[in-house]
Formats: C-alpha cells, structure tokens, sequence
C-alpha cells in the first residue's frame, strides 16, 4: 500500500464507509486473507484461495463496499500471531456469522468452536451434539464450508478413528495446526 | 450495513476500482488542478464514490463513472480558484532558480485556461489516455461531443502557441 491509498483507507474507515475490511498476513501455515465486518470477523482465507475471487465472493454476499484497511484487523492479527507463537489457547474475537448459510452449519460450526484447544473431536460427535448423529455427512460439508477456519478451530475435528479427514487449507496445514497444539516439535 | 442489496447489480469489490483505476485518475487530477490540489481531489473522488456505490443502479462503466467523479472535484477546485483571486499556480511561469520548477509541462498550464468542457475533455483524452467514448461517458455528452471539445479545445491552445 502506498502512503496515498493508506490515507484513503484512513479516511474510508473514520467515516464509517468500509462494510468489510481485510488485509493479508503471513503465518506459518502460509499467507491468510482476513476479512471482517462491523460486526466481526468474517473470513479467514488460506493461500490456496484466489484474492480476487475471495474479495469477489465478499462483495458479493456482503457488501460491494470491501477495501484493504489492515488496520481494522490488528486485534485479529495479534491474537494469531499468539496463537501461532503457542501462547493463546483460545480467541477472544466477535465473529461474525453471515457466510454461513442455514441453521445446521451454524449449529456445528458453534459447537466447533467450543472444542477445547489441544483436543478433537469426531465429525459424527460433533453431528451429535448437535442433536442429529446420522447427519455426519452434512456436518463434514458444514466444516468443510467453515469460512473461519483457525478461529474455528475445524481443524480439531477428525475421522471416527483419527484419521485426518479434510481441510480447507490443505491436510499439511490441519496437521500442523494439531501438532502445534498438542506441542510436539513442528515441521515447518 | 444493508444485509440485502438494494440493487441486483454486481458490483466488484471496491478496492479492485481503487486498483485499476487510482493511477490514471491521479494523472487526470494531476494534469487538471495541479500536484498540491489533486491529492485531496483524488481523496475526495474516492471518497464520494464510496459513499454512492452500494447504491448504484449500473455497473456497466465504472471507469466513466469515476471520471464523472474526479471531473466535478476537479471543477470545484477550479471553481474555488476563480473566487479567490490568488494565482498561485500562475506566478512561477518563469523559472525561478534551475530548471524545473513545477515538473509539468506548461502546454497543461495553458489547456488549464480552456472552457470547463474542453479542459476536461483534453485532460481525459491526454493525460488519462480515455478514449473517445469513454470521454463521452464521463462529461455525459455523446462520443462525436467528446471529441468536438477536444479538437475545439487543442485548435484554441494552437492558437495561443502561435500567437503567443
């Protein structure tokens, strides 16, 4: 960013006119797009994701008023950095829930983000929880939709069985993020 | 925020029109009001046109959309200019010290001196490098008005230059 689109970002922001901010951050599980609205964070975006097509989808389910105003975004930057450092074991951040569609998914993502950093969970456990133990298909489709992952920690759900299973930024980035939690030693 | 449009319009994500097109639109500005008032109009411009855009009803040519934009920020400094009888912008004609003083070139001084419509019209085609239609769109004159301001507009500042 320039110093002349920084003032502008600036002066976007002091006058209420930016629906959804983002910025990129590096991390180590790659560069990830943060977006949020007024009301919270809304996305967290892997690398394997296309900027273009991501801040499209944005403009498009939210608000065409999206502008990069990274500093609408520190709080959320700080606490992943701690996250990644090891030194948060969980977020304290308003989310906000509008790109999920349907009660369901909601539901499941709700209830994964209350597991507890350091443990898993099963898909069909967590469809149970939410009262509907033969919907584990449609709770991998809702976790597999979760357009907050690292915050909502659906890297914490597993295969009945503890295999891996899936994940949006990739089975490296799912496997890193549960060794970092169990505090094995990491590969980068 | 409005949960729902008001418009079935796709708009792209704003800061995509930010990237596109801040740089031509700075040249517009810069050839229009000079260095020192294009930085507020263009923050001015991009700021009106934030504030407008989720209402927009056609996002056919936001590039002209845009201009249209910067074309009235650009007037109002004009406008602004001919109230207080300061010419700031005209003193330095001559060079003061070594060479170049203000770095642009002193044909746009003299394309500043054009009617608000052929100033426009040249600083778009030129130092925006627009076409035609999309000069049109942006003064919401047709495509054969753009280019009749143009050509009016170069033939007087020929004049001068001979003259002159």
């Amino acid at each position: 960013m320039d110093e002349r689109t920084r003032e502008f970002a600036r002066r976007a922001r002091a006058e209420g006119l930016v629906d959804v901010a983002y910025t990129e951050t590096d991390s180590p599980v790659g560069r990830l797009l943060l977006a949020a609205t007024p009301r919270g964070l809304v996305r967290v975006a892997f690398e394997r994701e296309q900027r273009d097509e991501l801040l499209e989808e944005l403009a498009e389910r939210l608000s065409p008023r999206v502008l990069e105003v990274p500093g609408e975004l520190d709080e959320v930057r700080r606490e992943l950095d701690e996250y990644f450092e090891g030194r948060r074991l969980e977020f304290d951040l308003p989310l906000d829930w509008s790109l999920t569609r349907g009660e369901f998914r909601r539901r499941i993502l709700e209830r994964t983000a209350r597991i507890p950093y350091g443990e898993t969970a099963s898909y069909r456990e967590v469809a149970t929880a939410v009262g509907n133990e033969r919907a584990v298909r449609a709770a991998g489709t809702a976790l597999g939709a979760n357009p907050i992952p690292i915050v909502v920690p659906c890297h914490r759900v597993l295969r009945t069985g503890g295999a891996l299973g899936g994940y949006g930024g990739g089975l490296d980035a799912k496997r890193y993020l549960l060794d970092l939690e169990s505090g094995r030693p990491r590969m980068a | 925020m409005p949960s729902v449009r008001s418009t079935d319009v796709k708009l792209p994500p704003f800061q995509q029109l930010l990237e596109r097109h801040a740089a031509e639109l700075l040249r517009f500005l810069v050839a229009s009001v000079g260095q020192v008032d294009a930085e507020d109009a263009f923050q001015e411009t991009f700021l009106s046109a934030l504030r407008a855009y989720p209402k927009l009803r056609d996002a056919s040519n936001l590039r002209a959309w845009l201009f249209q934009i910067a074309h009235r920020k650009a007037l109002d400094v004009h406008r602004g200019r001919a109230r207080r009888p300061l010419p700031v912008e005209e003193l330095p004609e001559v060079a003061t010290g070594g060479g170049e003083t203000t770095g642009e070139p002193e044909l746009w001084r003299a394309v500043r001196r054009l009617p608000d419509k052929q100033r426009t019209a040249v600083f778009m085609r030129f130092a925006a490098d627009l076409d035609y239609a999309q000069v049109g769109a942006a003064l919401e004159c047709s495509e054969p008005a753009a280019r009749q301001n143009v050509r009016a507009g170069l033939a007087t500042i020929r004049k001068g230059w001979a003259s002159g």
